[in-house]
């Protein structure tokens, strides 16, 4: 997908810029987003630091289990299929904790592992069964609750108040998780008598 | 409206103290940890830097040849009818695509508009609270080899357009334009 979008993005702007006469701007362009990236890198790079410093506490602490266990109910009436498969129900929980804390590297493995479960107990192995979309919507409705790098990046360009979004972006998250949520449970009893 | 600023400012300390209590009541040792995991995060950050590097290039060349500029004037009159700012729309579309390909237009509108402007919060607000759909869809369901995916993506993208459009009027709301 990049391979095309990024040549794409480049040829398309080096022909504007042909007809446009901003030649010699491009070429600066180019050079300083290049010299951009590596100052970024390397002063968001505490924050992060920090961040997984923080998340690594976590992680020794079994936080992940421990909330993951909290989410049975919840997790029991979005998955009414998977009653009797603990296996499931165990990495779908890891990996919406996972997302809430936003740690990406522990997130996907064990979403891939949930897939993998339910593929299992799937009658048609060409097509997705209800708790895989329920599964795949509420992961692609965005669960993470505080974006780091994004307070990182605001940071870096001088905000004034880099965290001020923190609150709006955990209200929107749960908001759309929810639309989610209602979307997929009407759209089971549709498809699925 | 001052409840949603409280809370921001609330929350890094409070994820600091709370995982640090919890920490020590399972006994981990929090300070060889949190360096632990800090030596982990470089090599994360360093990680990102080629991608980084190839999409801010991509991104500073379509900015300065005005074409950027031509795609927002096409999509002005659409978006102006449904009031969506004309700036937001080629972030709000990459997103959707790739996540290292919608960061660097982020930090393009942070440079052109700053990051405390009323379109700098609006995208920072979308940006933490939607995910890269077609590429999140493409993994899961590939390594499964499912290739039916019934309403998985219109339940991905309704969810996705109403946090775009609930990031857009929370962020008038609290913030103003």
């Amino acid at each position: 997908m990049l391979n095309y979008l990024w040549s794409l993005m480049i040829l398309i702007g080096i022909t504007v810029g042909a007809f446009t006469g901003n030649l010699q701007e491009l070429t600066h362009g180019a050079l300083d987003s290049a010299k951009e990236a590596l100052t970024i890198c390397i002063s968001i790079a505490g924050i992060l630091c920090m961040w997984t410093g923080l998340m690594k506490i976590a992680e020794k602490a079994n936080l992940i289990d421990g909330l993951a266990r909290r989410m049975n109910p919840l997790i029991k009436y979005l998955f009414p299929d998977l009653k009797h498969n603990e296996k499931a129900k165990k990495y779908i929980s890891t990996n919406f904790i996972a997302n809430f804390l936003g740690l990406g590297w522990a997130s996907t493995p064990a979403g891939i592992k949930a897939m993998e479960e339910m593929q299992k107990i799937n009658k048609n192995k060409k097509e997705a069964s209800k708790s895989m979309c329920m599964f795949m919507i509420i992961n692609m409705s965005s669960l993470q609750l505080v974006t780091i790098n994004i307070i990182a990046f605001r940071a870096e360009y001088n905000s004034a108040n880099p965290s001020e979004i923190i609150s709006l972006g955990i209200v929107v998250t749960v908001m759309s998780t929810i639309v989610a949520i209602i979307f997929t449970k009407i759209a089971e009893r549709l498809v699925f008598k | 409206m001052k409840i949603f600023l409280v809370m921001s400012d609330l929350i890094i300390p409070l994820t600091f103290f709370i995982i640090i209590l919890y920490g020590y009541a399972k006994n981990v040792k929090l300070f060889d940890t949190f360096i632990e995991g800090a030596a982990e995060g470089f090599p994360i950050v360093m990680q990102i830097l080629p991608t980084l590097i190839g999409l801010m290039v991509a991104v500073g060349i379509l900015r300065v040849s005005g074409a950027l500029d031509i795609l927002s004037d096409l999509l002005k009159p659409l978006a102006n009818l449904i009031k969506y700012p004309v700036e937001a729309i080629p972030i709000t579309l990459m997103r959707l695509v790739s996540s290292s390909a919608s960061t660097s237009i982020l930090l393009d509108i942070y440079k052109l508009h700053g990051p405390d402007s009323f379109i700098g919060r609006f995208v920072s607000v979308m940006m933490s609270s939607t995910e890269t759909i077609f590429y999140t869809m493409s993994i899961y369901f590939m390594s499964i080899k499912v290739s039916k995916t019934r309403y998985t993506l219109t339940g991905a993208l309704i969810a996705n357009f109403s946090g775009v459009i609930a990031s857009l009027y929370l962020t008038e709301w609290v913030f103003g334009r």
